[in-house]
């Protein structure tokens, strides 16, 4: 937030009223985000890992939310032959845009971790999943020194407005993109990942919330900056930072 | 009503950080129950159960007067809890520094004479008979250092451990509770014994004389009874 911001902010406190509305009062009071950003990030640096659970933990599936079947015909299409002309592209501030198929991912290093599931909503759930880790492919791209968020856009749409359609998307920072156990899900709980849970492909950020987890990307952009306020969620309320 | 001597009882940090707790606790309350509405249901362990049942307690979201805002919207519910959760802690620690610098924290904390007079002084209590001293009274003692030294920080810590980057960060807080679940149950829980805490406290100061306990919250000054020494 910077000096403008600031006063903006203190005028909006100090005239009281609309305080909660979209408006300079809630800035003020979503700074706090900023701050549990910055010291979460400071108390935990960028390398603590999730706590992982054992397979005694698994009690249940994965208990799906949003969007569980996508309605769209370029996902109802590609999902028609089991994904097999599906392609991952990364784009962006990336010396070598690059794009895999599911197979391709497949035999990449995996990453399988027995992990919680964290709703914004309140609930958890805990499973275990299998994938790619973001890093190998990100580095497979070999990101630009100036890249510092990667935008994952994805095939559903979540929201249907008067323009159109809205399709879901998220970003972490790369700081997360890079953690170890920040993997490219197809499977979980030993299984091919269903269509409910996001096939053929999506992100686990396992030290965020649930949101934050894009189902059925098929695009990674690297970006220097957000688009929007960084999510459909976020775009509609919700802090950018969910780690906690 | 008391009729002896005006005393300064409450230093100016007791006044400034008690007036923080109240609005700081009253937005915590009203976002708190706006984000409980969005899953109304409370659990035991590390995960809620969809397909078996660890369910402790399911309720019926809370009316549109008990939350803030009054209409469903979990962010913006998330975004106030979160302001004034960290202004709680920012109070808090101001409050536990002045009251070492100035060496009153002896005040809230109960002692051993304060356990030998707690028998009269809860026989006094439910005679509603009320002393009007310089010190607070057993119960009282019993009462804030249990809000101030054990309720806030086990609110704190059990919020704490719903962070899922904190439980990265400190894991320990998941085994000491047992689950995110756990944690989650044990604050909403922490959130009735603050409301209740809050009930007492009101019909305490209406039953001790409403106009000099306020008087001494805001001004500082306290009306004594006759003959208690100043």
């Amino acid at each position: 937030m910077n000096r403008r911001h600031l006063l903006l902010a203190s005028a909006g406190l100090l005239s009281g009223c609309k305080i909660l509305d979209e408006g300079t009062g809630r800035n003020v009071l979503a700074s706090a985000n900023g701050l549990s950003y910055r010291a979460q990030r400071f108390l935990g640096g960028g390398t603590a890992l999730a706590p992982e659970y054992s397979m005694s933990d698994i009690r249940q599936s994965q208990h799906p939310n949003g969007v569980t079947n996508p309605e769209d015909l370029d996902y109802q299409a590609l999902a028609a032959g089991d994904f097999a002309d599906y392609r991952l592209s990364i784009t962006g501030l990336v010396e070598n845009p690059i794009s895999f198929t599911r197979q391709q991912l497949i035999n990449m290093p995996s990453r399988t971790q027995i992990t919680r599931h964290d709703c914004v909503e309140g609930w958890s759930c805990i499973a275990k999943w299998t994938g790619v880790p973001l890093s190998l492919v990100l580095n497979q791209a070999r990101p630009q020194i100036s890249a510092r968020f990667a935008v994952f856009k994805c095939f559903d749409t979540i929201e249907k407005s008067l323009s159109g359609g809205i399709k879901y998307y998220e970003s972490i920072d790369l700081i997360d993109a890079y953690h170890p156990q920040t993997i490219l899900a197809y499977g979980v709980n030993d299984q091919a990942l269903p269509v409910a849970n996001g096939a053929p492909l999506r992100l686990r950020v396992e030290r965020q919330l649930g949101y934050k987890m894009a189902k059925y990307v098929h695009t990674i952009e690297l970006t220097d900056r957000l688009p929007g306020n960084g999510g459909y969620w976020e775009d509609n309320g919700y802090d950018w930072y969910a780690g906690i | 009503m008391p009729n002896g001597k005006l005393i300064y009882r409450q230093s100016i940090w007791t006044r400034l950080t008690h007036w923080m707790w109240a609005i700081c606790l009253f937005f915590l309350l009203l976002s708190g129950l706006q984000i409980f509405n969005a899953h109304p249901a409370l659990y035991l362990g590390h995960q809620s159960g969809f397909e078996f049942d660890n369910a402790l307690l399911v309720l019926n979201p809370f009316p549109g007067w008990a939350t803030i805002p009054s209409y469903q919207d979990l962010g913006t519910g998330r975004v106030v809890h979160f302001f004034f959760a960290w202004t709680l802690v920012g109070t808090l620690l101001v409050w536990f520094l002045a009251s070492m610098l100035t060496r009153r924290v002896k005040d809230v904390l109960p002692g051993p004479s304060d356990l030998r007079a707690l028998p009269a002084d809860i026989a006094a209590h439910a005679k509603l008979r009320f002393h009007h001293t310089r010190r607070y009274n057993p119960l009282q003692k019993i009462a804030y250092s249990g809000i101030l030294f054990v309720v806030l920080p086990l609110m704190i810590l059990t919020g704490l451990t719903m962070s899922p980057n904190f439980n990265a960060t400190a894991p320990w807080l998941l085994d000491l509770f047992g689950g995110r679940q756990t944690a989650r149950t044990i604050h909403f829980g922490g959130m009735v014994l603050l409301v209740g805490f809050f009930v007492i406290h009101m019909v305490m100061i209406l039953a001790a004389g409403p106009l000099n306990e306020l008087r001494s919250i805001i001004t500082g000054w306290y009306r004594t009874d006759e003959g208690d020494e100043a």
